[in-house]
């Protein structure tokens, strides 16, 4: 076991912590349970935002988890270059915690998805995506009801011009623009994707596909290697 | 006017009260008064008519469901059977599941998307009840035509229902079933299953045992939702007036559910919890009065310390309130610290609204005066029993004289087989399934449109020892084949879920059932009842699987015309090494496409005859139950020995049905050839059959292990390529399948 620890949060109504810490584990690393109600990260090396629907996503996705204590601690330190991930509700709380430009909104087919979703991976300048290549086509699962991406136009220029934009999809489930699946902020080390990583990661459970560890083998090289 | 109290009760017995309103029989109601020596409180009133409502008591059933119990099969599996929240199930290595099937049928009608949500619900918490950990659902579903107006309404309504309560939960949805009848409209069926994991040395029970042990009431706030729900809305026959029902429809909140659900794992593993029940239909009554009957015989509670959401909430209401998202636990006073941090941490509410007594007596107060003093058990067990007559239906015997032999056959196959694929029984349910979450909380292994759906065990919770086990699930039913004989239409849908399961490598090992029928009130109705538990209480003798519960839903009827006849039946099965489940269809190139089973000519009630004549009658297939068994055992060991790579059951539609799913199912084609008469071949729904795909060298030892179980094999050919090819009769390719598969509900619902 390495002894890169990968902090994985908990809000309640969070439903894929369980799933996250798994493929933490799977990838070598050591998934350190983070609680919503305290101020304390823990000492962990990176952090992993999970899915789900915290605070039943109630008032609007994200929006209030922003305000938990342990963000208190995280938005702070993710602006000081602690690498985190969010996937889902993880990337709409980052989102709301204006930690990533833009939001997410209702599907453009108000329906709730879940599929097996081709993507194309664009940056490999990451500390979440360096296992992959520029180009490099994937398939993750989807499975959310508000995902479409949007931001202005001219944040959506900056984020294009800049490089920002990590992940799309091959065939649009949502409406979002540009066809985003996934972006980072300028410094590269908060990244955000609505496709779901931790749930392809085993050739026997979840996705028909393992391309989901390699955002898990990429954090973890990355801290060893730091 | 102060509240009706048992002071005042024993001054004035004469005073008229509304036990009719309440849906009470006047028989019923002096059945109360001799319990009681006086005329019932508005309290005591209230909790006997939601008891011994239809709903809640069984009463019209009950006669008839104890064969479930005298003709059950011997099992070493069955650790708690019928009676508690749900059954439970040993699969071994000291692992439990636990699992039901329920109905929220007239609320989805009413409030297609709320009714539909807290179905989920309420069989949720069954299922923690009793000390699980709840790890997938399943729904079964029935609407109305797929172009009737009102399909249109309740179809997408009871889908996102589903969808957003369970998905919100964290629970993945593996599997199910939709189909559309038009004797559905008025009276869509919801049928909704969950499972749970538990240790087998953890379960709970319902049941308050110890005097001074504490009540707790933990979860939601009680509001108006739902009041009368029980009694009124799953208890009466939907006429014009259903509008004015609304608000008897309980409106859910899965995040409080997710909330509870993890409170409660904890609470258990602390081990602060003597008895549990949870809150569904008749509420803090229902409660109250089963956990006192079932522990040391009596209970205090003060009704003022309910948590309410609307505070002019009579006791009557708080009472009947179906509020969601309650949980009611027995509590050591020494453990309440303990139980109430617990709480805490999830944000869960939880308040002592009462203790166990010694006395017998379910006594409850308000402001002071004592409004509540009963026997508990009168009320949870001792409700009316009725042996209501019965009569085979007038039509019946012309009906099955109807054959479907005399409808012409068609001259075109592959004309035939596209109109079925693209019909909405038989169409791709993805529109439905892809609404659903059926990733979160990565164990499973098979999802829809699998056979049955499946979970590995071993990473469920935490600390538990590893085990290779898995477990297996589907859930069947057919409307039809019950109409034209409930004893065989209960039989095929346990051999179809039985199949399922078995053809992913699963032994089918329990069974939990719904029975959805219109009025037992109509003899001929309940005909149609008493048969298909008959028939489903001898099958699951023959094949040797135990029913551990389930759900009875009558009055699914609009004026006098009933829906079909549908008992929907739930099988879980377990797999030794759930690496070795078999996957769905042909996974591959170059495989043995084999047939496993005995095909007759069989059309009556068949999709063919539905969808191209519009007819129904004649007899169903035969449920030959001794070669269902062996053609599970054959697919069972043959998983086993890794001789099988692909499968898939034979059902609705027949073999042309199940070769274009298989086809479907990775996008790998087939070329067969077929002896005999090519449309019975293709289309006949004989019962007992299964495709596979095997590697060739396998295939000799797999027409070996059929031939011990003298199960028929025949050869019908190779897969790969992109088309379904059936040699000399026609020739489809795979993406003409899928445009005509995938078109239909897209096409009907946007």
């Amino acid at each position: 076991m390495s002894a890169a620890r990968v902090g994985v949060v908990t809000f309640p109504g969070t439903l894929d912590d369980q799933d996250a810490a798994r493929a933490v584990r799977l990838a070598g690393a050591q998934a350190v349970p983070l609680w919503h109600a305290e101020h304390d990260l823990k000492g962990v090396d990176a952090v992993f935002l999970p899915g789900g629907f915290s605070y039943g996503d109630y008032l609007r996705c994200g929006a209030i988890s922003r305000f938990a204590p342990l963000m208190e601690e995280l938005i702070p330190a993710a602006r000081s270059g602690l690498p985190v991930l969010g996937t889902c509700n993880g990337f709409q709380i980052l989102c709301e915690a204006h930690l990533l430009p833009g939001a997410l909104t209702r599907n453009a087919s108000l329906h709730y998805i879940c599929r097996d979703q081709r993507l194309v991976v664009e940056r490999d300048d990451t500390p979440w995506t360096s296992a992959f290549r520029p180009g490099q086509e994937i398939v993750l699962p989807v499975k959310h009801g508000e995902g479409r991406y949007v931001a202005a136009p001219e944040t959506l220029a900056a984020l294009e011009a800049g490089g920002q934009v990590v992940i799309r999809y091959v065939g649009n489930p949502n409406g979002s623009l540009n066809d985003i699946a996934g972006i980072r902020n300028e410094a590269g080390n908060i990244v955000g994707l609505m496709p779901h990583p931790e749930h392809a990661v085993e050739d026997l459970v979840g996705a028909p596909s393992t391309d989901g560890l390699g955002f898990f083998t990429s954090i973890l090289k990355n801290l060893v290697n730091a | 006017m102060s509240t009706d109290n048992v002071k005042r009760a024993a001054e004035t017995p004469d005073e008229p009260m509304p036990y009719a309103e309440l849906g009470m029989k006047l028989d019923e109601y002096d059945r109360v008064r001799e319990i009681l020596g006086r005329r019932p409180t508005s309290s005591e009133l209230a909790i006997y008519s939601v008891m011994w409502s239809e709903h809640c008591s069984y009463k019209s059933s009950k006669v008839h469901l104890k064969q479930f119990a005298s003709k059950a099969p011997k099992s070493e599996a069955l650790l708690v059977g019928m009676g508690e929240n749900a059954g439970v199930v040993d699969i071994g290595d000291g692992w439990a599941a636990t699992f039901k099937i329920e109905s929220h049928n007239h609320p989805s009608y009413v409030e297609p998307h709320q009714g539909a949500a807290t179905g989920v619900g309420g069989i949720v918490r069954d299922i923690m009840s009793m000390g699980a950990r709840p790890i997938a659902v399943m729904d079964a579903l029935r609407f109305g035509g797929a172009t009737q107006d009102d399909t249109r309404r309740v179809l997408p309504g009871v889908v996102e229902g589903i969808s957003h309560y369970g998905n919100c939960l964290g629970l993945p949805n593996i599997g199910g079933e939709v189909s559309f009848d038009p004797c559905y409209i008025g009276n869509p069926l919801v049928n909704a299953l969950c499972v749970g994991l538990l240790r087998k040395d953890q379960i709970k029970l319902a049941t308050a045992p110890g005097p001074g042990n504490k009540v707790v009431l933990f979860g939601a706030s009680t509001g108006p939702d739902g009041i009368g729900g029980a009694s009124v809305l799953a208890s009466a026959t939907f006429e014009e007036e259903s509008h004015a029902k609304r608000p008897a429809v309980q409106v859910g909140d899965p995040f409080m559910e997710k909330l509870l659900i993890e409170c409660c794992l904890e609470l258990y593993a602390a081990d602060v919890v003597v008895g549990i029940q949870d809150l569904g239909a008749a509420g803090v009554s229902c409660a109250t009065t089963e956990l006192a009957a079932k522990g040391t015989g009596g209970m205090n509670v003060d009704l003022n310390l309910v948590p309410l959401r609307d505070p002019s909430l009579q006791p009557e209401e708080i009472l009947m309130s179906e509020s969601q998202e309650r949980m009611m636990a027995v509590v050591a006073p020494s453990d309440i610290p303990a139980f109430m941090a617990i709480c805490r941490r999830w944000d869960v509410p939880a308040t002592v609204i009462g203790e166990v007594t010694d006395t017998g007596r379910l006594v409850m107060t308000w402001h002071g005066e004592t409004i509540v003093d009963i026997p508990p058990g009168t009320a949870a067990d001792e409700g009316p029993v009725y042996e209501r007559p019965y009569s085979e239906p007038a039509g019946q015997a012309a009906l099955n004289a109807d054959s479907a032999a005399r409808l012409e056959r068609p001259g075109d196959l592959r004309a035939t087989l596209l109109e079925l694929l693209g019909s909405p029984n038989l169409a791709s349910k993805e529109w439905v399934t892809s609404q659903y979450d059926r990733y979160v909380r990565s164990n499973t292994v098979l999802a829809q449109p699998a056979d049955a759906g499946m979970l590995r065990i071993s990473e469920v919770m935490d600390g538990a020892e590893p085990t290779t086990r898995g477990i297996a699930l589907a859930v069947d039913g057919n409307g039809r084949y019950a109409r034209l004989d409930p004893y065989a239409g209960a039989q095929l849908a346990l051999a179809e879920a039985y199949r399922n399961v078995a053809v992913t490598g699963a032994k089918p090992l329990a069974v939990t059932n719904c029975l959805n029928f219109g009025s037992p009130e109509d003899p001929e109705v309940m005909w149609q009842f008493a048969e298909a538990v008959r028939g489903l209480a001898d099958a699951c003798r023959t094949l040797g699987v135990p029913v551990t519960g389930g759900n009875v839903s009558f009055y699914n009827q609009t004026g006098s015309a009933a829906i079909h006849p549908t008992p929907v039946v739930g099988v879980l099965g377990v797999i030794d090494d759930v690496a070795k489940r078999v996957r769905s269809g042909f996974v591959a190139e170059g495989l043995r496409v084999a047939l496993l089973g005995e095909t007759k000519e069989e059309f009556g009630g068949s999709e063919w005859a539905h969808v191209v004549h519009g007819h129904l009658g004649g007899l169903p297939p035969e449920a030959d139950l001794e070669a269902e068994r062996g053609l599970a055992a054959v697919l069972v060991e043959a998983a086993s020995q890794g001789l099988v790579e692909g499968s898939h059951d034979l059902s609705d539609g027949g073999l042309a049905i199940a070769l274009a799913e298989a086809c479907l199912a990775q996008g790998v084609g087939a070329t067969v050839s077929l002896s005999g008469d090519a449309f019975a071949g293709l289309f006949s729904e004989s019962s007992a059959r299964a495709l596979v795909a095997v590697r060739e060298e396998s295939f000799d030892a797999l027409a070996a292990l059929c031939a011990r179980h003298e199960v028929p094999c025949y050869g019908l050919g190779v897969t790969g390529g992109s088309s379904l090819v059936v040699e000399d009769v026609l020739e489809i390719p795979i993406e003409e399948l899928r445009a005509t598969h995938e078109g239909t509900l897209p096409a009907l619902f946007g």
